[in-house]
């Protein structure tokens, strides 16, 4: 560990300096610049401001890292701040002025993120714990504002790529709609469906665990098949199942399904061969051992498939709506929204797919983290 | 393995040591296992044609014994579940007696969706060895990249594929490379999350060894930590392939597409042809078993040539 900070220190700072030489020579490159085509200089007082800004760090003081980065936040988010005000100003036809300061606050933004980094070296405390959460916020955010400078400032047409912004308030104008989307694909077909293939692939798990002859056939096979595009069955268990969310469920059940089979198995097999021995030695049946010793000993295996079955189950139940669907879905909603050119509202159902997402991942992680406790990549 | 004094060891093989031999290894529970998954399936199209066919012949009045019925629900045009030698005739069809330039040639579609799987492969392995490169060397890449790499994954792309495919195709993207963007997308991932935990496996003594021979790191990266990572690149790499796969298959979705396999997918789908889709998706199972395959060759074959012992 120490030796790793004696290494990290030299590039570093050289870093800093010339990220923020960068940003500097960009601020300084700005002012004599139009901030829109046709040498409007609306606002224009305000960039000068934000550029003159941005050459206060080039001095490379403060040297103490922690009021560096205090200095440079603050001067980044008032910098980020005007060019989001100014956008719709110069919608469309922003100037190289414009260019030369978003430059700039990136590359400062950029010096802010490595100086957070850079406080999160060492043993975890509280606060280095919320440094490092810092960091992919401020990059996530960093992101966002890049994309909507970008797309309003070059004009990028809608359909193409729209602003966070439009997102936004399509995604607000819309909850009715996305709500029962949402319920009908997620609540309904994702959940029915993950419950049920995780649960049939932990059973057949259980009963192949008891005859090697399957385990050595099986196996093989479900490693096959989970490198196989289930997906593709979709239009089978629409014509199968109907329109509605059992065909979705029963897609996800069967991509569920191999994932958890394989990594039951195998992490059935996980407890030592010296652990199992020494239940033996205590007379212990198959239901205990199975019960004390291997399947907490394969729990890591199973949450490994449920957190690679979370993000399958919500692909399954999506493409599957592609192939026929009551008028309600996500799937649904983006390939007809898709259809009609109105990409906000694709985005928008994007966003509720994303959060869903994680934070269905999340909870599998969180319960995996309860559960399993005791396994090394835990302990710090 | 063998030994001499076993009965038919030595010279040759008693049959019934040859049976044994098989089934003491993988071969033989294999074969059992998809014997049994092919009888089940007949089973299986027996049972769910049976509906269509009672209806039929009541219609037609014909009378059937079992054998003749069962017969029957295997000769449906449009069955509900094909039976295995059905959709084995489709394939060799549309696989041998077209030719392979032809739109109704398997060959063709496959070819199609194997290409933009390919490119995709490429893309997103290449992108995740860059970034894991990125991430292992810098700390804020580390903090700042790794957190949203793996929130990109939540991001159901598949649902979107087609949408990125309509959108890239509007803006005269080739279709190779629409479709290859979703599949770099999926494979970038594996890539990048086992080349990270490959480049830091290697043992802090050995990383010591290489500061005290004054490595750059640079030359720590070349001489010790991407060696180091090889195998952890290829078993990232037989699950990029497969996904890559999923990609492309899924990204020939949507309305625009008119070739490759996803489209035969779609378009069996909307006419209820069921034998053309189930022998899209087994051509689509053949062509990820063959190219997981592949990269599992390769990463013997530079495992040994790199001098691990497999």
């Amino acid at each position: 560990m120490s030796a790793a900070h004696i290494t990290a220190e030299r590039p570093q700072s050289q870093g800093a300096f010339l990220l923020t030489v960068l940003a500097a020579i960009f601020a300084i490159v700005a002012l004599p610049l139009p901030i829109s085509e046709g040498g409007s200089r609306v606002g224009g007082s305000s960039l000068l401001l934000a550029s003159l800004l941005l050459v206060v760090p080039t001095t490379g003081w403060p040297r103490i890292v922690g009021l560096r980065l205090l200095l440079n936040a603050v001067i980044a988010t008032a910098a980020f701040g005007l060019l989001l005000a100014l956008l719709s100003a110069v919608e469309g036809r922003a100037g190289l002025g414009y260019w030369a300061v978003l430059t700039a606050t990136a590359f400062l933004t950029v010096q802010v993120m490595r100086d957070l980094a850079r406080l999160t070296e060492g043993r975890p405390t509280p606060l280095r714990r919320a440094f490092s959460l810092a960091v992919p916020v401020v990059f996530g955010l960093w992101l966002l504002i890049l994309w909507e400078c970008l797309v309003r400032g070059f004009g990028v047409p809608p359909v193409l790529l729209p602003p966070p912004s439009a997102i936004a308030v399509t995604f607000a104008s819309s909850l009715p709609t996305l709500w029962a989307d949402f319920r009908q694909t997620f609540l309904k077909a994702v959940i029915a469906g993950y419950a049920m293939g995780c649960g049939a692939g932990f059973l057949l798990a259980l009963l192949v665990d008891r005859v090697p002859f399957l385990k050595r056939g099986l196996l093989p096979v479900g490693n096959l098949v989970s490198a196989l595009p289930i997906v593709g069955i979709a239009p089978i268990m629409v014509m199968w199942f109907g329109f509605d969310w059992p065909s979705k469920a029963a897609v996800v059940v069967v991509m569920t399904f191999f994932p958890m089979l394989v990594n039951t198995v195998s992490g059935l097999n996980a407890a030592g061969a010296m652990e199992r021995d020494l239940m033996r030695t205590y007379a212990a049946t198959h239901t205990q051992s199975l019960i004390k010793l291997r399947l907490p000993a394969a729990l890591p295996f199973i949450f490994n498939a449920l957190k690679i079955n979370s993000t399958l189950a919500l692909i399954g139940a999506i493409v599957a709506e592609f192939f026929g669907t009551p008028i309600v879905g996500m799937g649904f909603r983006i390939s007809t929204e898709v259809g009609r050119m109105n990409i906000d509202m694709v985005w928008a159902e994007i966003t509720v797919a994303a959060i869903a997402g994680s934070l269905f991942y999340g909870l599998v992680a969180l319960i995996e983290r309860t559960l399993t406790f005791w396994h090394p990549s835990y302990r710090h | 393995m063998s030994e001499i004094a076993e009965p038919g060891g030595g010279v040759g093989y008693a049959p019934r040591v040859w049976v044994q031999r098989i089934f003491a290894g993988q071969t033989g529970p294999v074969l059992v296992v998809v014997a049994a998954l092919i009888l089940i399936w007949y089973a299986g199209a027996i049972y769910l044609n049976a509906p269509q066919q009672i209806d039929r012949d009541r219609r037609a009045g014909i009378e059937r014994n079992f054998i003749d019925f069962a017969a029957a629900t295997y000769a449906q045009e449009r069955p509900v579940l094909p039976a295995p030698h059905q959709v084995a005739a489709e394939i060799w069809k549309t696989t041998v007696e077209v030719k392979p330039t032809s739109k109704r040639s398997l060959i063709y579609h496959g070819w199609v969706t194997l290409s933009s799987t390919l490119t995709g492969f490429g893309i997103g392995t290449l992108l995740g060895i860059v970034l894991a490169i990125g991430i292992v060397s810098s700390r804020t890449l580390d903090k700042s990249l790794m957190p949203w790499i793996i929130t990109s994954q939540t991001i159901p792309i598949l649902a979107i594929a087609p949408m990125i495919v309509v959108v890239l195709g509007s803006l005269n993207v080739a279709p190779i490379w629409a479709k290859g963007t979703v599949s770099a997308y999926l494979a970038f991932f594996p890539v990048a999350v086992g080349m990270v935990k490959g480049l830091r496996s290697p043992d802090p003594m050995l990383l010591d060894l290489m500061r005290t021979y004054s490595a750059s790191p640079t030359q720590t990266m070349w001489k010790l930590r991407l060696p180091a990572a090889m195998p952890f690149l290829f078993a990232s790499l037989k699950v990029a392939i497969a996904i890559s796969l999923v990609g492309a298959i899924v990204g020939e979705m949507p309305t625009g597409a008119r070739a490759g396999l996803g489209a035969r997918l779609l378009s069996g789908s909307y006419y209820g042809q069921t034998v053309q889709i189930w022998s899209a998706l087994l051509v689509a199972a053949f062509m990820a078993a063959i190219l997981v395959t592949i990269v599992g060759m390769a990463d013997r074959m530079v495992l040994r040539r790199m001098g691990v012992k497999a």
